[in-house]
């Protein structure tokens, strides 16, 4: 018995330096694979889900196909996991931060194969990573004071940020209508109150944002199509049969007279409660579950709209939006408070009618009316309109912003690179390296648009080495610009957190020597 | 395997279908365990130590694990070999007796064995081995004891505390900011010790994590935080001076757990059974709100129409709150547990100075902050990070730096780290084999080389030449007679360990030491392994 044997059946184990390729390998596979991506003239990627149906989906958002990937080696796992923290954390830059990782590890193997220690390379990607970071907060820009200046940013942002999606063609109509909407949430960061609905047909162009409250249901019949001057008790009760909720409690009869007195208690007892809700003097009932046809019939003949089975956001948006409390009881009407607005009436978008509330009290919510031509122009779409949604609501708390286009990457490297000249030992090659990572995102910008990479990376980096310059990757025109007169801008949280997690997994996949897989778990055959 | 025949001839069969079994016996059965004890401490090798390196773990169900926390790895691994199981358990031990040094005593149990390899080929029986290791193990705890130094810290003075859970935190992947979670670390230790016991209940301290932000943003929350929201949307997201009625019974209609059953017969029934349960909703918010509570945090569910009410009366409240966090609550806020509603009173509420919710990044994730509570015993750590695995192994760094805190807290004794405690009794091992007469001496002996590991492990991994580096530091010691030389291994340029600031505490370091020459000789004394055929 030479070597025992440690681990179960189907473990494997990898040691030293093949696990370290491995964990290299499949790291840089998924940077690789969200690439081409990058930038505004990034291409899409076709998903094709496993389950039934086989439904399609065409994105070029990283975390979204980062996540719908089946993924067996445990570092790209790390790398995936970073992409999809990013989108928790700041909605946007989930493909640089898994690009940014994956050029990181790339310069990281090198200088592994030329016999410099992880540890060594781990000590070099720090501090090149916080003097970067402090370049950053050197050259951030903060508006805030400026209301207008403060507004341009955020729409030179959101122009930034949606136009590398499939939104770029109508940028600046969706620019306007999500900053539109996220001034209104007056800094909370709760996306919950933007409603976003996806209407096929029309053109992207005809997309809305809607100062009220859109429902996506139907007026019941027989009921008031329009209602001015409206109260709304929005609830969430069941309105189908109102059953005893005492435990173990069940109906036992001896006759059919008496099963239609107990079924003519029970009528009575939802009357009541319609009674009940009418004497809050409304005319208009919103109920999260479900409403039966009796109770409705009542409700109409009592003149107020009741709409059934809203869903539970829908509730709290409409509370929200109209300024009503969520009520499951009705004994005291006087303290419900009731929402208000100013008008209620059944719209038509393309084909289906939708009720609209217009004339809200809280203007914190909103909704945005998507048009497209198919339902996959209106997802990728709708994840486009949440990418820039997300980063603008994350910059009006964190207001500091800085210029676009490889602009920010070549001033981190430009500092970097200072400090590898200033940094003695073995160190000053990762630093080096590190500089060299960074220049691989304006490169891959630039390779994605089909330009020249290596000249214009040179020539922008001839440029900021003069003291103050604005020069960044003009993808237009295909040459350097002036980041400042193109209005291209990026929040500067986005920067930090993609730097910051990029480094911290890169770092993280160094670390590792030894990669030992367990053996899979048996799935028990229930079949 | 020999066979034993009765008068007619028939074997004896002794063990159960013994053909189909294979047999380890004699000297091979110890060979085989020693290399699988062995191998398991090859793979801890090179985590040891501030430059060891991390391993990466996939569980049976795909998640990974990156850590270089002893115990964790071995936990994870998921081994096979009897003997590999006994060193999960050394590790584990080590876990919950010290909670730091489970790499080291892996590493160390495997060099004793390593050594009594080499003893068994001479041919000296495991036994001698493994009471001469005894001696040795004796022998250099009692040398732990008069190198150690007390250590003064006080309440207002914590600064050696940090110090010390610095050492331990810098092996870890977030030495980045190892200062920033020491500090972390003793705070909270301090803020529920009993100094006058000198005991601490690290139950009190809750270790909490979210994904998203930076490992800086880590804090200290003197309070609980609650991974929960208020259960109405609409409900104030922030209370000060809240009385806190901690609830462990559902606001729903009561389910007795006798079996029964209600008939409805009649319609007068009907009526009076849904009387009740509107008034029995109304009770349980009435009672709450009669001893003065502005805060409901309950184990259970609510019924929906229990929650428009209680939103209606103006009283936030939580539901679905773990039982471990209801009884930290409890401590926190000094109040008490209640089962029923009718034996809420007004001293059994808990009181808290503030509670609000806040939210993070751009997912609906909210928590409940419970601060300034009446008695501020309880206390949290809420961990931020870039990412899952880094907050996981954040938690395992944290929790080994309150152990250690822990510790010096039961026992203000420390010794040097950096290997200078192990060298140190290395030679004191070595001194005292000669006096030793018979076949232990040579055990004794053996016992130093293995002592010598440790400090040999750690230059290697960072990068030393670990033959010249251990003698010279060996024949430094003895020279100066300063047994605070150990390896340099962060490149500071001096490897006197009390300039460095390196400690550890006596008791982790005797543990160690004990505990892995117990699993020697436990391994050492098998000598017949039978393992079941595979099926």
């Amino acid at each position: 018995m030479a070597a025992a044997r440690l681990l179960k059946d189907e473990a494997t184990e990898e040691k030293g330096d093949r696990a370290r390729m491995a964990s290299f390998i499949g790291a840089m596979a998924i940077a690789d694979l969200v690439k081409t991506t990058l930038g505004p003239k990034g291409m899409d990627k076709i998903l094709q889900s496993t389950g039934r149906g086989r439904n399609v989906t065409v994105t070029n958002d990283g975390a979204t196909i980062l996540k719908s990937l089946h993924i067996d080696n445990p570092a790209a796992k790390v790398l995936v996991d970073i992409s999809k923290v990013q989108d928790d954390e700041v909605g946007d830059g989930t493909t640089s931060v898994v690009v940014l990782a994956g050029e990181l590890l790339r310069e990281a193997e090198k200088l592994v194969n030329q016999k410099i220690h992880p540890m060594t390379i781990i000590a070099g990607y720090r501090m090149a990573a916080e003097c970067a970071r402090n370049a950053l907060l050197l050259k951030a820009k903060d508006n805030k004071q400026d209301p207008d200046k403060f507004k341009s940013d955020l729409m030179k942002i959101a122009m930034t940020t949606l136009s590398s999606k499939i939104l770029s063609q109508d940028k600046e109509h969706f620019a306007k209508l999500a900053v539109d909407a996220v001034l209104r949430l007056k800094g909370s960061t709760n996306l919950e109150s933007i409603q976003i609905i996806k209407k096929a047909g029309g053109s992207l162009k005809d997309s809305f944002l809607d100062e009220g409250f859109i429902l996506d249901k139907k007026i019941g019949i027989g009921q008031p199509k329009h209602i001015e001057n409206a109260k709304i008790l929005v609830a969430n009760t069941a309105m189908d049969t109102d059953k005893v909720k005492i435990y173990g409690a069940r109906v036992r009869v001896d006759s059919m007279a008496k099963v239609a007195e107990i079924e003519g208690a029970e009528k009575e007892k939802m009357k009541q409660k319609v009674q009940k809700i009418i004497a809050h003097g409304i005319n208009c009932f919103v109920n999260r579950q479900l409403i039966y046809n009796f109770p409705e019939e009542l409700f109409a003949d009592a003149g107020i709209l009741a709409i059934e089975h809203a869903d539970f956001d829908g509730i709290e948006r409409l509370a929200l939006v109209t300024g009503g409390e969520i009520a499951s009881t009705f004994d005291n009407p006087e303290s419900v408070k009731l929402g208000h607005c100013k008008l209620i009436e059944e719209i038509m978008i393309g084909e289906d009618k939708l009720i609209h509330f217009s004339g809200v009290e809280m203007g914190q919510a909103c909704t945005v009316v998507l048009r497209g031509a198919s339902s996959h122009v209106l997802d990728e779409a709708e994840r486009s309109l949440h990418d820039a949604l997300c980063v603008l609501s994350q910059t009006v708390n964190d207001s500091r912003v800085l210029l676009g286009g490889g602009w920010p990457e070549m001033v981190m490297a430009k500092e970097v690179d200072e400090l590898a000249r200033k940094t003695p030992g073995k160190k000053s090659h990762a630093i080096e390296a590190f500089s060299r990572s960074l220049q691989a995102i304006p490169t891959i910008i630039a390779d994605n648009a089909g330009l020249d990479s290596a000249e214009l990376i040179s020539q922008l980096r001839a440029e900021h080495h003069k003291d103050t310059t604005n020069a960044g990757i003009d993808i237009i025109s295909g040459g350097v610009g002036d980041m400042d007169k193109l209005g291209i801008s990026e929040a500067f949280k986005v920067k930090q957190a993609v730097l910051l997690s990029a480094t911290e997994a890169a770092e993280m996949i160094l670390r590792v020597d030894e990669i030992i897989t367990c053996a899979p778990r048996r799935r028990e055959d229930r079949m | 395997m020999a066979l034993a025949f009765d008068e007619y001839g028939r074997p004896f069969i002794i063990i159960k279908e013994q053909g189909q079994k294979a047999r380890l016996r004699g000297l091979d059965a110890q060979k085989a365990n020693i290399s699988a004890g062995k191998a398991v401490a090859r793979i801890l090798r090179t985590s040891l130590g501030p430059k060891g390196m991390d391993k990466m773990l996939q569980s049976p169900d795909g998640d990974v694990v990156i850590t270089n926390d002893g115990a964790t790895i071995l936990e994870q691994m998921d081994v096979d070999n009897q003997i590999a199981k006994l060193m999960v358990e050394l590790s584990r031990s080590q876990d919950y007796e010290i909670g730091d040094g489970t790499t080291g005593v892996v590493v160390l149990a495997g060099a004793l064995l390593e050594q009594a390899e080499k003893l068994l080929e001479r041919g000296i029986h495991p036994i001698r081995i493994s009471e001469g290791y005894e001696m040795a193990s004796k022998l250099s705890v009692e040398h732990l004891e008069s190198i150690s130094q007390k250590f003064e810290f006080s309440v207002t003075n914590i600064e050696p505390l940090v110090q010390t859970c610095m050492t331990t935190l810098s092996s870890k992947i977030v030495n980045r900011c190892k200062r920033a979670l020491a500090e972390i670390a003793v705070k909270a230790v301090l803020a529920v010790a009993d100094l006058e016991r000198k005991d601490v209940n690290l139950e009190l301290i809750k270790v909490e994590g979210k994904v998203g932000g930076k490992l800086e943003d880590t804090e200290l929350i003197y309070g609980i935080l609650v991974d929960k929201d208020m259960s109405h949307p609409q409900m104030p997201k922030r209370i000060e001076d809240a009385n806190i009625a901690i609830l462990t019974c559902p606001f729903e209609p009561p389910k007795p757990k006798t079996k029964h059953k209600i008939d409805i017969d009649t319609v007068e029934k009907f009526q009076t059974l849904r009387q009740q349960e509107q008034n029995y909703f109304d009770d349980m918010v009435q009672k709450c709100k009669d001893v003065g509570a502005t805060l409901v945090i309950c184990q259970w569910g609510f019924d929906d129409e229990a929650n428009h009410l209680l939103m209606h009366r103006n009283l936030p409240a939580v539901r679905w709150v773990g039982g471990v966090e209801l009884e930290l609550i409890a401590i926190a806020t000094g109040g008490r547990i209640v089962p029923r509603f009718q034996e809420l009173t007004t001293e059994k509420l808990g009181k808290a100075g503030l509670v609000r919710e806040k939210s993070f990044g751009t997912t609906k994730d909210r928590m409940l902050y419970i601060e300034h509570c009446a008695n501020s015993r309880a206390v949290t750590i809420f961990i931020r990070g870039g990412n899952k695995m880094m907050i996981e192994e954040t938690k395992r760094s944290l929790h080994d730096a309150l152990c250690v805190a822990r510790n010096l807290i039961r026992n203000n004794s420390i010794v040097y780290g950096g290997g200078s405690a192990e060298i140190s009794c290395s030679i004191a091992v070595e001194a005292a084999a000669d006096r030793y007469p018979g076949v232990e001496q040579y055990a004794i002996r053996s016992f130093a080389e293995a002592l010598d590991s440790i400090p040999m492990a750690l230059a290697e991994n960072s990068g030393l030449p670990p033959i010249d580096t251990l003698t010279a530091v060996k024949s430094q010691q003895i020279k100066e007679g300063n047994p605070y030389c150990g390896i340099d291994c962060n490149d500071v340029g001096t490897n006197n360990m009390r300039e460095q600031n390196v400690f550890e505490t006596l008791i982790g370091k005797q543990q160690q030491i004990l505990l892995a020459t117990q699993v020697v000789k436990m391994i050492l004394k098998i000598d017949d392994v039978i393992t079941p055929a595979e099926y």
